[in-house]
């Protein structure tokens, strides 16, 4: 079995007055891409937003290799070696895709190696490299937003719905960039609400609902039972399909 | 009583005495304080009441800072005191003037608020402060209408003027002159636009207006112009500056840039909803009292200790008079920071009901 | 942090410029509509009041003055609208900076008397420059304590960031008060930087030259540090996304204290030239010029260093061509220009992308 990299033991974080995650225990083993799932509002972004610090946990134990990194600021967070891919894909619009990939690289200056394995998988960001992020599409801002993440070797990576509103290509690229990261032995959890998307990739599920895991796993066992994924997924499930 | 009060009750027994006494020793100054100082005092109390609790309307209902209040003021007193000047001392002249300074306040108002609440509320905070120094540079130049820097001194109705008697033997020892009747304009007139801003605060507007000032997106997404809202209330508190300004100069015969567009009155307004508590409007009465007889008395008590403290560095300059305003700056820093809820806040925690 | 940044094309490889211009272009090549239009508005009312002034030499004059006046502002401004976009605080009492460096000038000018007094302008310089750096370094350590203690607390709270900066302004002009006394002071020029230069009919006063170069060289220099340092980099990120930045792994706290004293020391900086170009002074210096900060960054449009420039450069010639054509109006023409600008373009000219 591998060490979990990420843990959260009964977790809560409260947004202002709302109580957002109510007590959530969740384990992101090292090497695999953990898939969380669950309907809109059920705390998912919440939740990574907690791991990086960008929320601050009111109560619970948030560890990092057995470390305590609950309160942590983000920046220090960031440099364990986490880098977050949000929801809004927090492109820079006025930089350029140059400027948005040099300031990730935080050594400096992108390694040209890997630059061109990103270009591989995303080759629009190679044509664009020159202009500002804000005139790409919203395709290729996702892959400048993952680019971004993955432009240094990082341990974990925390992917908020990459998919959504994606073109299909697109989405065969990253699924190509995310096994090959996977092998490379990134750790990955991905909030997703494609369940086909995340079963193609994921090693291990949780279910959220209501500020809380409601179902972890594997995905290899959720992907084979369509009445537990009906009873965890209910109606979401079929929108996507 | 509590129907007076829109129902909106001082929530503490602590403040409800020291609000009671205030409406009581205001109501009685002419008869208990004789004194020209006293009653001067008390007149400039009512005055900065309503002045507080309009501009509270602003700063702590719909949570947008303006720097053009004393402006308001301003036009107030030069509206009523030009026309007693121009066009004579009579009562169409203060009415007169009075509505003309309204209609200027309120185009003006509505002006600044249509450019400037449309965007980030930041904006409105610039653009009063440009606005309004612009207005007090304007005024001072025009001086062959104003009166410039020197303002203008002028007779009021004889109604109104001190060797007016309204009968002939004292009332409880005291001759009601027109000084006293103007007094009781003055406070009259205090007393009703607070109650009115009371109401205004306790109506479904005024509930809006909190719910902008908590989360304005969300309001808007209720189907609430905030625009609107926000416009509205902006109009409402520079009219009630106008009514403030005129009483003022009533009061005291004259109007002039320092009495009436000073930055410095701007600071005093906004130490007293500071220190009285934001968006309690009982604040504006606590803060208006509390910040005039302090500042009528302390400065007095600082020249003492300035001169005592004569030949040590240093010292003597930072507590001899003229360095009033770096003791309120100091004192408005720590209250915005440690008093956030001002005096009423602080008596509402402490005390039951 | 200040290293500066080669081409990332070149960094990034030969692959990616080979790339760029041999590609065929499948997808129509997006172009970033590049927004002029503001930029014309200087050259027509420039143009206008030419026509309406008619006098070449006292057009040019005109001219000279209002970009000398406009490139001051600018330097005092710039501080500001460049920590208002970001760390999204207005700061109210960037007028004290103001005042505060032109009266440690002032100090710093008292044993250089000598200096300022020989007819001599390389040590006339030489003391101005001395003058402005103790300025600077004064009002950049005064910002950094302000960040500190008034501004910190008060992140992300608008309405008790005004106040408090306004409370600050109120303190920092008192203790000018009883630091250097309340009587108006006085500052003279040195003596070579006096008088005016004729280039044919035209008398250019030579303080203005100073200013109008200072003016030019704190826009080119805020201009190369945005656009070729990695400090520069992470402001301008900083400026559209705070959370992003520290998601990437950068301590922004400490890039917002860096920038405000910047922004403080630019202010100490204005505060000295505008202080010689008035030649007296009070500790209300600061605050008098702040109404027409305060425009010029609405006009240029929050948090935009070239919006800054253009408002500044607006703002100072449309005050000194009314000056000149009708003088009574002039007090409003800031204002009227706002008001036309916002109608126009409610945000400014150039708004900062947000988020």
């Amino acid at each position: 079995m591998t060490a979990d990299l990420v843990r959260l033991e009964g977790v809560h974080t409260h947004i202002g007055q709302y109580h957002i995650l109510q007590g959530v225990d969740l384990v992101v083993p090292e090497g695999e891409l953990t898939v969380l799932l669950g309907r809109n509002g059920a705390g998912k972004t919440t939740c990574l937003r907690t791991i990086m610090g960008l929320w601050q946990p009111s109560a619970g134990r948030l560890t990092w290799r057995g470390r305590e990194i609950g309160g942590w600021a983000t920046p220090d967070i960031a440099r364990l070696g986490i880098a977050y891919v949000p929801e809004s894909m927090g492109i820079f619009a006025d930089l350029t895709v140059a400027e948005n990939m040099v300031l990730a690289a935080r050594a400096g200056r992108p390694d040209p190696r890997r630059l061109d394995w990103i270009f591989g998988f995303f080759p629009a960001l190679r044509k664009f490299w020159d202009f500002p992020a804000g005139v790409l599409s919203g395709g290729q801002k996702q892959m400048l937003s993952i680019a971004r993440a993955v432009i240094e070797p990082r341990d974990l990576i925390l992917v908020d719905e990459p998919t959504k509103g994606i073109a299909p290509a697109i989405i065969e690229a990253m699924i190509g960039a995310f096994r090959e990261l996977k092998r490379g032995g990134t750790t990955i959890l991905l909030v997703e609400q494609n369940f086909r998307f995340a079963a193609s990739l994921g090693d291990g599920v949780a279910v959220m609902d209501d500020g809380r895991i409601v179902h972890a796993g594997r995905m290899a066992d959720l992907a084979a039972d369509a009445a537990l994924q009906t009873r965890l997924l209910g109606l979401s499930l079929d929108q996507h399909q | 009583m509590i129907s007076l009060l829109s129902g909106d009750r001082p929530r503490s027994a602590v403040l409800s005495v020291i609000l009671l006494a205030i409406l009581v020793v205001l109501a009685a100054a002419p008869f208990a304080f004789p004194g020209a100082q006293a009653l001067n005092t008390a007149a400039k109390i009512c005055v900065f009441v309503i002045l507080v609790a309009s501009y509270d309307l602003l700063i702590g209902y719909a949570g947008i800072v303006s720097f053009a209040h004393t402006m308001f003021y301003g036009i107030g007193g030069y509206g009523v005191g030009l026309a007693l000047y121009g066009w004579g001392a009579t009562w169409v002249s203060v009415f007169g003037g009075l509505a003309l300074a309204l209609g200027l306040g309120i185009v003006l108002a509505l002006a600044i608020g249509l450019f400037s609440l449309r965007v980030r509320a930041i904006f409105f905070a610039m653009i009063t402060l440009a606005v309004a120094s612009a207005f007090a540079i304007l005024a001072s130049q025009l001086s062959g209408f104003t009166g410039g820097e020197d303002g203008r001194s002028f007779r009021v109705p004889p109604e109104l003027r001190p060797a007016f008697k309204l009968f002939e033997e004292p009332v409880l020892g005291l001759d009601i002159t027109g000084k006293v009747l103007t007094y009781y304009i003055l406070f009259a007139t205090a007393l009703a636009l607070f109650l009115l801003a009371l109401r205004v605060v306790n109506s479904p507007f005024g509930s809006v207006l909190k719910a902008i000032r908590e989360n304005d997106f969300r309001t808007e997404a209720l189907g609430y112009r905030t625009v609107v809202f926000r416009t509205k209330v902006n109009c409402l508190a520079a009219a009630m500056a106008v009514v403030a300004g005129g009483l003022n100069a009533l009061w005291l015969r004259y109007t002039g840039p320092d009495t009436t567009l000073s930055f410095a009155i701007m600071l005093d307004i906004l130490l007293m909803v500071v220190i009285g508590g934001m968006g309690t409007l009982y604040g504006a009465v606590i803060g208006a009292t509390l910040f005039i007889v302090a500042q009528n008395y302390l400065q007095k008590l600082m020249a003492v200790g300035a001169a005592a403290t004569e030949g040590i560095p240093l010292v003597p300059h930072l507590i001899h008079p003229d360095r009033w305003l770096l003791w309120l700056g100091i004192l408005f820093v720590a209250s915005v920071y440690f008093f956030p809820t001002g005096i009423v806040g602080r008596f509402r925690k402490a005390g039951p009901h | 942090m200040s290293e500066t940044l080669s081409d990332p094309t070149a960094s990034a490889g030969s692959a990616a410029a080979s790339a760029s211009a041999s590609a065929v272009p499948v997808e129509p090549i997006p172009r970033l509509p590049h927004d002029r239009l503001p930029l014309l508005i200087l050259p027509v009312i420039a143009g206008v009041s030419f026509l309406l002034i008619g006098d070449p030499t006292t057009w040019i004059t005109l001219t000279l003055a209002g970009l000398a006046m406009g490139m001051m502002i600018f330097v005092i401004a710039s501080g500001l609208t460049l920590v208002f976009g970001l760390m999204d605080v207005l700061n109210f009492g960037h007028g004290a900076f103001i005042s505060v460096g032109a009266y440690l000038a002032m100090t710093a000018l008292i044993p250089l008397a000598g200096w300022v007094q020989v007819d001599d302008l390389a040590l006339n310089l030489a003391a101005l420059g001395i003058a402005a750096g103790v300025a600077m370094a004064g009002t950049a350590a005064l910002g950094y304590a302000f960040e500190r203690v008034i501004v910190m607390p008060v992140y992300g709270q608008h309405l008790k960031q005004i106040l408090v900066t306004m409370g600050g302004l109120i303190i920092a002009e008192q203790m000018i008060h009883v630091v250097w006394g309340g009587e108006q002071k006085s500052m003279a020029l040195p003596a070579g930087l006096r008088g005016a230069i004729l280039f044919g009919d035209v008398a250019v006063e030579k303080f203005r030259l100073v200013a109008v170069g200072v003016g030019l060289v704190v826009f080119l220099g805020m201009v190369l540090v945005l656009n070729r340092t990695r400090l520069g980099l992470l402001i301008r990120a900083g400026v559209e996304n705070v959370e992003m930045v520290e998601a990437l792994g950068y301590r922004v706290k400490r890039l917002f204290v860096m920038v405000f004293a910047a922004g403080s020391a630019l202010a100490g900086l204005g505060g000295t030239l505008w202080a010689f170009y008035r030649e007296t002074m009070t500790a209300a210096l600061g605050s008098e010029v702040m109404v027409m900060v305060f425009i010029v960054i609405i006009i240029g449009g929050l948090g935009s260093v070239g919006g800054c420039f253009l408002g500044a450069l607006l703002v100072a010639l449309t005050a000194n061509y009314v000056g000149f054509l009708a003088p009574k109006i002039a007090l409003a023409s800031n204002i009227l220009l706002m008001a036309g600008i916002l109608l126009w373009r409610p945000n400014g000219l150039y708004p900062v992308a947000k988020r």
